[in-house]
C-alpha cells in the first residue's frame, strides 16, 4: 500500500507510527499525526462523495471545519456509527472504519450519473419549495428516490456504546480559536492573572502557524506555539482545550463547547472515559479568534476533484506532509494564492501556472515566484475545467480588469490539481450567533463581525487582520483588554518577531467569466454540499427572489451539514450580481448554533438512560418494588400503579384490590401527595384568601377539604390542610401540583400581601403517609397503638398525634375512598417500618397493597374529582357540583371569587360535572369520549360534553363514569350518547357521580 | 407503649404550633433515603482509591427556620439556643460544634444537628423565640451527602451550574442550586470537601448521578 | 441563556435557577368585586409586549425562592437591573 502523495520528509505527522483505516471497504495507511483526509490525499483517493443533486464525483476541497464534501460515515461497528464526520477534522487512528455516504451504489459508479443526470432534471432550483406547493403525495415519489441515492449519513440501528456528558465552567476570560491572535491573547491574560479558558477545534494549538513555512523571532513558528502552549499549561487557572469546538456562543456571554475526548483514539472510548463532553462556558469577557476560511472561486466545472482551496494545498503540504497532486494550477485574486504554488514548487512538484485575475499586482509574494521562475499569467482566468474523477486540464482566458467577461483566447493547460483562492472570509458564525448582523467590508472584501451588546473582543483573521504580525498584535491587545475590564493590572508580554510581508492589493472577483453565458455554460458550483450553482441563483433571481434570505431557501444555499461556510459569500456576490446591487444591497448571511454538527449524543449528555429524568421514590418504594407493583408516573415520582398476584390481569387485579378495600381493609402509599407547612399569627387568613371555603373557624386537632382557584375562578388544585396549632397548618396538595401550589402561595404573599405574618415550608418528602381503608382499619390501627382510636374519641376529620408501631405519628381520619380511613404520616426515615408492621399486624385482615388505579376507581364510586383529570383549567366549583365547598361568607374577595361571577362564568348551560351510567352495565365509555344528543344528526355533531373518568366497578357490577354536559345538573335521567372512533354508540344515562354510599355513611362508622 | 413525647393538639396550640418528638425509641432503627443503596457493604467492599469520596451524613437533625433578620431579640434567641449566631450574609454558613447553620434565603436558615437532639432543641426555640417565625423539622426529608477526594470539583462541575472556583467559592460557602435535574444544597466544609443537602425523593436519582460523573475518576464509598 | 443577578443572593446565577412570572408591577385590585367585567379581563389576561424595555417578575427557583423585578430588554436581551418587590425601577422606556 503506497502513499504516492506522501513526502518523504516534512510535516507534523510521525513516519514512525504508521495507522491502517478503512475508506470504502479498502485498507489504506497514514500516519499518527494524519487526518482522515490527509491520509486519503496521501494515498491518491480522488473521489470521496457523490453529489446531492447531479451524482458529480466530488473530491477534498478544503483541510477544515469549512470542507464540503469529505463528509463521511465512521464506525467500525453498527452501534459505534457516525454520520456527517468531516474528514479534515477527524483524527487518523489504528483500525479507523470510514465509507461515503453519497453515492449509490459506490461513489465511482453511479447509478444516478449513468442515468445522466437525473437528480438535477428533477430538482431544478426552487425544488424543495415547488414540490411543498404541489400535493404531499408527489413528495413521496421523489423523497424515495432521493433519499436512497444521495444518501445523508445514517444513525446507528443499535444503542451507542460510548459515554457523553456535559461540565460548567467559568472564567474570566473566554478565548475561541488558538492560531497566533487566540495565542497572544491567552498568554497576555493568563500573565495578568485571569481565569482562561482557550479552545481550538484541532488536534493541537497553533491554527494558521502549523500550516506554513513562517518563522518567529527567526526560528520556525511552531517553537514559539510550543513554547506558549508550554507557559498556558503552568497556570492553574488556565483551561486549555483542544480538540473543542466552540459550537455557539449565547446570551451573556454563555458559550457552548463540544470536545471531542476520545475520538482520535478509537472507535469506542477507552474503559470508563467520556468519549465527547460538552462545555457549558460563562465567561465575563470572550476573545473570538477565529481566523479565516479561503473562499474558492466560482468557474466552470469547478466541482471536479483536484479543485480546491489554495490555503488547503499548502496546509497539507506543510502540516501533512501530503502534496495533493502532480500538476497544479493556481488561480487567486490576490497575494496569498502565490503562497500554494511556492509551497507546490518546494514540494518538488510541477507548478504548471498561477493564473492571477489581476493585471499587475505587486507583493512579496507575487516577487518570491517571480523570482523562482514560476509561469505568472497576469490578468487572467481559469474559465473552465477539463475532467470528471480527476481535473486533467484547464482552460485559462483573460478577462477583463472588472472581471465580468472573457476578454482574450483560451489557452489550454494540462493540470491535475486547480488551487483557488477568492480572497478570505472572516470566521465571523459565533459573532452572529448573538443577533449581531455582521458588516460588509470593501477593503478586505469580506463581512466583519458587527456591533453587539455582548462583552466580546475579537483578534487576528476574523478582523481581516490575515498577517501573523498583526494577527499577534491584536491578540495581545485583546488580552490587555480582557484583564483591564475583569479588574486586573496590565501584563507583561513581549510578541515575537514576525515576517512584515508586503501585499498588493486583492481583486473583487467572486464568479468567474465564461465564453457562454452562465446559464448556458458547464456548472459554476457556488455550494457543493447542495450543489447550488452560478446559474441557479440567476433563476432564483429572475423568478423574483431578491431578498438573500429567500434566494437561501429557494435554491437551499448554504442548507448542508456546512451551512455554506464556502460558498455563501460567492451566493451573495452572484445574487448581487444578478440584481444589479451591491453585496451590503443583498443583504447580509447569518449564521445559527451550531458552528458544526454535533452527535446527539453529546447533546444528551449523560442525561439518557437511568439518568434520563429523576426518578421520585418515597420510603417504601423497595417494598413495592419486592412485591411486584406495576408503577405509573406521576411527575416524576414513581406511584405504585396496582399490584398484580401471579396470573392476573390488570382488571382481574383491580377487581380484587376495590373489593379488598370495601369489604376489609387496604393499604396505600399516599407519600406523594404535596405536604406544606404553614405556620404564623395570619395562616388562618392566608389559608381563607387562596381557598374558596372558610377556615376562620377550623379548630385546632379538625381536618376540612379545600378547592383552589386561580384569579379567573377556575379549580386548579385541592386537598386537605390540617390546623396542626392555633398558628399552624398542614396543607396537603395533588402529587402533580405540589411545587405550583408552593410557589402561588410564596407569590401572593411576597408581591400582594407581605404585611401577612405567615411562612411556608414543603415538608412533602419528610413524611411518609401510609392510608389504610376498609371496615377494618380501626381495628388494625387500634392494634398498633394504645390510644383510643374509637369513632368517639377520634372522629372523622380529626388527626391525632399518636404513636403507630412504637413511631410518632399524625394521624388524619380522612377519607378519599369513603371507607372508614385513616391516614398515618410519620417521619419518612421510619415510613418503612411502619408499612412493614401494617402489613404483618393486618395479614390476619387480608390487608390488600393498592396503587393509583384502584384509588382512582374507589374515589370515583364516590364521585370524588381528581384536579387535573376532572378539571382542565376551564371549570369552577359550580360548574364540579361543588357549591358546597364555596363560602361568600368570607370578608376578603378570596382567589377566584370574582373570576366565578364573571358573566361567562355564571350563564346558563355550562358544561356542568355528573356522572353517566351506560345502557349496557359492562360497556366502559373511553375516557375523553364526546356526548351528543342524537347520534343520527349530520357531522359535525353539536357536542354536549365529555367523559373524564370511566372505570369498571367490581364493587357495583356496572360500569361507572364521570363528565361534563351542557347544563347536565338539570339533566338527570336523560340520555346521552357517546359515538366512537369504530362506527358504535354507547348509551348513557345522566345520573348523580355519586354511584356508591350517597349518603357517605361509611366513612363516619 | 407511652405518648409522653408527644404534645396533644390541645397542648400545641398553647405554643401556636405543634410540636412532636418525631424519633421513635432506639429499638427502631431509621431507615435513611440511601438506606437502599447500602452504602456500609460497599465501603466495606469497594474500591479504597479513587478520586472522588462519598459519604452519607445520615439521620441528622435538619430544621428550617424562618424569621425576621433584623429582629434582634430572635437573633439573639438562636444564639441562646444554638451557641452560634445567624449567618447573615447571603450564601455564608456558621458551626458550633455539631451544629450548623446555613443561609437559604433573607429570611430562612436550614439547621443541622445530631438527629436524637432534634426534638429538644426544637423545644427549646419554641422556648426562647420571640415574635413571628417559622420552624419546621424537615429530617426525614433530606440527607446530606459529603463529597470530597482529588476530583471532587469536576464532579460538582458537571452536576451545578455554580461557579465553584475557589475564589468565587471560599470554604464555608452555601448555594442552593441545580444539581443534575434535581436540586442541592452545597456548602463547601473544606479544602477539598462539600456538603450537599438533598432531598430525599430525589436521593435515589443523585446517587446514581454521582457513581455516573465519577467514574472516570474512580468513586470511594466511606461508611 | 441569561446571567442572573439575584438580589437577595447578591450573585449572579445561571438562568435555569430562575423562572419568568410575567409582566412586574401588575397589582391585584384592591376591591375585585367592584372591578367590571372588563377591568377584570385586563387584570387577568392583558400584558405588554413591547420590543425594547420590559419590566418582568422573576423568581430565584432553584436558589432562595424569593420574587423579584428584572428590567430588560426583549430585543438585546440585556438586562438593565434588578430590584426588589416593592422597588421601582430606575430604568425606565422614553
Ligand atoms: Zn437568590
Amino acid at each position: 500500500m503506497t502513499q504516492q502523495n506522501r513526502l518523504t520528509s516534512g510535516g507534523r505527522i510521525d513516519r514512525s507510527k504508521p495507522l491502517t483505516f478503512t475508506y470504502n471497504g479498502k485498507q489504506y495507511q497514514g500516519f499518527q499525526g494524519d487526518t482522515l483526509a490527509s491520509a486519503m490525499l496521501a494515498n491518491g483517493i480522488n473521489v470521496v462523495a457523490r453529489s446531492f443533486k447531479y451524482s458529480r464525483p466530488r473530491g477534498i476541497v478544503a483541510c477544515g471545519a469549512e470542507e464540503p464534501n469529505a463528509v463521511l460515515q465512521l464506525g467500525a461497528t453498527e452501534a459505534t456509527q457516525v454520520p456527517n464526520v468531516r474528514a479534515t477534522q477527524q483524527e487518523l487512528f489504528d483500525g479507523l472504519v470510514s465509507a461515503s455516504t453519497n453515492g449509490w451504489p459506490s461513489v465511482d459508479t453511479d447509478v444516478m450519473g449513468l442515468m445522466g443526470k437525473v437528480g438535477g432534471n428533477m430538482m431544478p432550483p426552487g425544488f424543495y419549495y415547488k414540490t411543498f406547493m404541489f400535493p404531499q403525495s408527489m413528495w413521496h415519489t421523489y423523497e424515495s428516490v432521493i433519499r436512497k441515492a444521495a444518501g445523508l449519513g445514517r444513525a446507528p440501528r443499535e444503542g451507542d456504546p460510548d459515554r457523553y456528558d456535559s461540565i460548567n465552567q467559568h472564567c474570566d476570560v473566554m478565548i475561541v480559536g488558538a492560531g497566533p491572535a487566540g495565542l497572544a491573547a491567552a498568554l497576555t491574560a493568563a500573565r495578568g492573572g485571569a481565569r482562561v479558558i482557550i479552545a481550538d477545534e484541532q488536534n493541537e494549538f497553533g491554527g494558521s502557524l502549523l500550516n506554513g513555512k513562517e518563522t518567529l523571532d527567526g526560528k520556525p513558528a511552531a517553537e514559539w506555539v510550543r513554547a506558549v502552549v508550554e507557559e498556558l499549561g503552568t497556570y492553574e487557572d488556565v483551561l486549555m482545550l483542544p480538540r473543542s469546538t466552540v459550537n455557539g456562543y449565547h446570551d451573556h456571554n454563555f458559550l457552548t463547547i463540544h470536545e471531542r475526548c476520545t475520538d482520535h483514539l478509537a472507535d469506542i472510548a477507552p474503559v470508563n472515559q467520556v468519549r465527547q463532553r460538552m462545555h457549558r462556558v460563562r465567561a465575563k469577557w470572550v476573545v473570538l479568534a477565529t481566523g479565516a476560511h479561503e473562499r474558492p472561486l466560482v468557474y466552470a466545472n469547478n466541482d471536479v476533484p483536484g479543485c480546491m482551496v489554495s490555503g488547503a494545498v499548502s496546509a497539507y503540504i506543510n502540516r501533512y506532509g501530503v502534496v495533493p497532486g502532480n500538476e497544479l494550477v493556481v488561480m487567486t485574486t490576490n497575494d496569498y494564492g502565490y503562497q500554494a504554488a511556492l509551497d507546490w514548487a518546494d514540494a518538488g512538484r510541477k507548478v504548471v501556472a498561477i493564473v492571477d485575475t489581476r493585471e499587475a499586482a505587486v507583493g512579496d509574494r507575487t516577487e518570491a515566484a517571480r523570482k523562482r521562475g514560476l509561469n505568472i499569467i497576469s490578468g487572467s482566468a481559469v474559465i473552465e475545467v477539463q475532467g470528471s474523477k480527476r481535473v486533467t486540464g484547464v482552460s485559462v482566458a483573460a478577462i477583463s480588469a472588472s472581471g465580468s467577461k472573457v476578454i482574450g483566447s483560451v489557452t489550454k493547460l494540462k493540470a491535475d490539481t486547480v488551487a483557488s483562492s477568492g480572497g478570505w472570509s472572516p470566521v465571523i458564525h459565533l459573532s452572529c450567533h448573538t443577533g449581531s448582523r455582521p458588516v460588509w467590508n470593501e477593503e478586505i472584501v469580506g463581512f466583519l463581525p458587527g456591533e453587539t451588546v455582548q462583552k466580546q473582543l475579537t483578534a487576528g483573521g476574523i478582523n481581516g487582520q490575515y498577517e501573523t504580525a498583526a494577527a499577534l498584535r491584536e491578540g495581545f491587545d485583546a488580552g490587555q483588554k480582557a484583564l483591564v475590564e475583569v479588574g486586573l493590572a496590565a501584563a507583561e508580554v513581549v510578541l515575537p518577531q514576525a515576517q512584515m510581508l508586503k501585499v498588493a492589493a486583492p481583486m473583487s472577483l467572486f464568479h468567474v467569466p465564461h465564453l457562454k453565458p452562465t446559464s448556458q455554460a458547464p456548472k459554476q458550483f457556488v455550494d457543493y454540499q447542495t450543489d447550488v450553482t452560478a446559474a441557479g441563483i440567476e433563476i432564483a433571481c429572475r423568478e423574483g427572489f431578491e431578498a438573500i434570505e429567500h434566494v437561501k431557501r429557494y435554491t437551499a444555499m448554504g442548507f448542508g451539514t456546512d451551512q455554506g461556510k464556502l460558498g455563501n459569500i460567492n451566493g451573495m456576490a452572484v445574487a448581487a450580481k444578478a440584481l444589479n446591487q451591491s453585496i451590503p444591497e443583498t443583504g447580509t448571511t447569518v449564521f445559527r448554533p451550531n458552528y458544526t454538527p454535533i452527535a446527539f449524543g453529546a447533546i444528551a449528555g449523560s442525561h439518557s438512560g437511568a439518568l434520563f429524568e429523576p426518578k421520585r421514590f418515597t420510603a417504601m418504594h423497595k417494598w413495592h418494588v419486592e412485591h411486584g407493583a406495576e408503577f405509573e408516573d406521576v411527575g416524576q415520582w414513581k406511584r405504585p400503579w396496582y399490584f398484580p398476584k401471579a396470573g392476573e390481569t390488570m382488571q382481574q387485579t383491580l377487581n380484587r384490590e376495590c373489593l379488598a378495600v370495601r369489604n376489609s381493609i387496604g393499604i396505600l402509599d399516599a407519600s406523594t401527595l404535596g405536604k406544606i407547612d404553614i405556620q404564623g399569627k395570619d395562616a388562618r387568613e392566608f389559608l381563607g384568601r387562596v381557598y374558596t371555603n372558610a377556615w376562620a373557624k377550623l379548630a385546632v386537632g379538625k381536618c376540612r377539604y379545600g378547592l383552589m382557584c386561580g384569579e379567573d375562578g377556575m379549580v386548579f388544585d385541592d386537598g386537605v390542610t390540617a390546623c396542626l396549632g392555633e398558628n399552624h397548618f398542614v396543607m396537603t396538595t395533588t402529587t402533580g401540583g405540589a411545587a405550583h401550589v408552593y410557589e402561588w402561595l410564596e407569590i401572593y404573599h411576597q408581591t400582594e400581601w407581605p404585611e401577612l405574618e405567615v411562612y411556608f415550608n414543603t415538608v412533602t418528602d419528610h413524611w411518609s403517609t401510609a392510608t389504610i381503608t376498609g371496615p377494618n382499619s380501626r381495628k388494625l390501627l387500634a392494634e398498633l397503638t394504645d390510644y383510643d382510636v374509637s369513632n368517639e374519641n377520634f372522629k372523622y376529620m380529626d388527626w391525632k398525634q399518636i404513636t403507630v408501631a412504637g413511631v410518632p405519628a399524625r394521624v388524619f381520619r380522612i377519607s378519599f375512598t369513603g371507607e372508614l380511613s385513616f391516614e398515618i404520616n410519620v417521619q419518612a426515615n421510619y415510613g418503612m417500618h411502619v408499612w412493614e408492621k401494617l402489613h404483618e399486624a393486618g395479614e390476619k385482615y387480608g390487608l390488600t397493597p393498592y396503587g393509583t388505579e384502584t384509588m382512582h376507581i374507589l374515589r370515583a364510586e364516590k364521585g370524588f374529582i381528581i384536579a387535573g383529570q376532572d378539571t382542565d383549567g376551564s371549570v369552577h366549583p359550580y360548574d364540579l357540583g361543588m357549591g358546597w365547598c364555596v363560602s361568600n361568607q368570607k370578608p376578603f374577595s378570596y382567589i377566584g371569587k370574582r373570576g366565578m361571577n364573571r358573566s361567562d362564568c355564571t350563564r346558563e348551560n355550562r358544561k356542568q360535572m355528573v356522572g353517566l351510567k351506560t345502557k349496557d352495565p359492562k360497556q366502559v365509555i373511553p375516557e375523553g369520549s364526546q356526548a351528543v344528543l342524537d347520534p343520527k344528526a349530520p357531522v359535525p355533531m353539536p357536542l354536549e360534553g365529555h367523559v373524564t373518568s370511566s372505570y369498571w366497578s367490581e364493587n357495583l357490577g356496572h360500569s361507572i363514569a364521570m363528565g361534563f354536559i351542557k347544563g347536565g345538573l338539570d339533566k338527570m335521567g336523560e340520555t346521552v350518547y357517546y359515538p366512537q372512533a369504530d362506527g358504535t354508540v354507547i348509551e348513557a344515562e345522566i345520573c348523580s357521580p355519586i354511584f356508591f354510599d350517597p349518603k357517605g355513611e361509611r366513612q363516619n362508622v | 407503649m407511652s405518648d409522653l413525647n408527644v404534645m396533644t393538639p390541645e397542648e400545641s396550640a398553647a405554643t401556636k404550633a405543634a410540636v412532636m418528638n418525631q424519633v421513635p425509641g432506639p429499638e427502631i432503627q431509621g431507615q435513611s433515603p440511601l438506606h437502599h443503596a447500602d452504602l456500609e457493604s460497599l465501603a466495606q467492599k469497594g474500591p479504597k482509591t479513587g478520586g472522588v469520596h462519598l459519604r452519607e451524613l445520615k439521620l441528622l437533625g435538619h430544621l428550617t427556620l424562618r424569621c425576621n433578620a433584623e429582629n434582634a431579640e430572635q437573633l439573639a434567641a438562636v444564639e441562646r439556643v444554638l451557641g452560634v449566631a445567624l449567618p447573615l450574609q447571603p450564601l455564608t454558613s456558621a458551626e458550633n460544634g455539631a451544629y450548623s447553620i446555613r443561609w437559604m434565603s433573607p429570611d430562612e436558615w436550614l439547621i443541622l444537628v445530631p438527629g436524637m437532639e432534634t426534638f429538644d432543641i426544637e423545644t427549646k426555640f419554641r422556648d426562647e423565640m420571640p415574635g413571628h417565625y417559622s420552624l419546621v423539622n424537615s429530617s426525614g426529608g433530606s440527607t446530606v451527602l459529603e463529597l470530597s477526594g482529588a476530583n471532587v470539583l469536576e464532579v460538582l462541575k458537571k452536576s451545578t451550574p455554580v461557579d465553584l472556583h475557589p475564589k468565587a467559592f471560599p470554604v464555608g460557602k452555601v448555594v442552593s442550586t441545580l444539581f443534575a435535574k434535581s436540586g442541592a444544597v452545597i456548602r463547601r466544609s473544606g479544602e477539598q470537601r462539600y456538603e450537599l443537602v438533598i432531598r430525599r425523593s430525589f436521593a435515589d436519582y443523585i446517587w446514581l448521578w454521582l457513581q455516573d460523573a465519577s467514574r472516570e475518576y474512580g468513586l470511594v464509598i466511606e461508611a | 441563556m441569561l446571567h442572573i443577578y439575584c438580589p437577595h443572593c447578591a450573585e449572579y446565577r445561571e438562568e435555569e435557577e430562575f423562572h419568568c412570572a410575567g409582566q412586574a408591577h401588575i397589582a391585584r385590585p384592591l376591591d375585585p368585586e367592584a372591578c367590571s367585567d372588563q377591568e377584570w379581563g385586563e387584570y387577568l389576561f392583558f400584558r405588554k409586549n413591547p420590543r425594547g424595555l420590559h419590566h418582568e417578575l422573576w423568581v430565584h427557583a432553584a436558589g432562595c425562592r424569593k420574587f423579584f423585578n428584572m428590567t430588560r430588554d426583549t430585543q438585546t436581551y440585556e438586562i438593565k437591573e434588578v430590584y426588589k418587590i416593592g422597588e421601582q425601577p430606575s430604568v425606565v422606556a422614553e
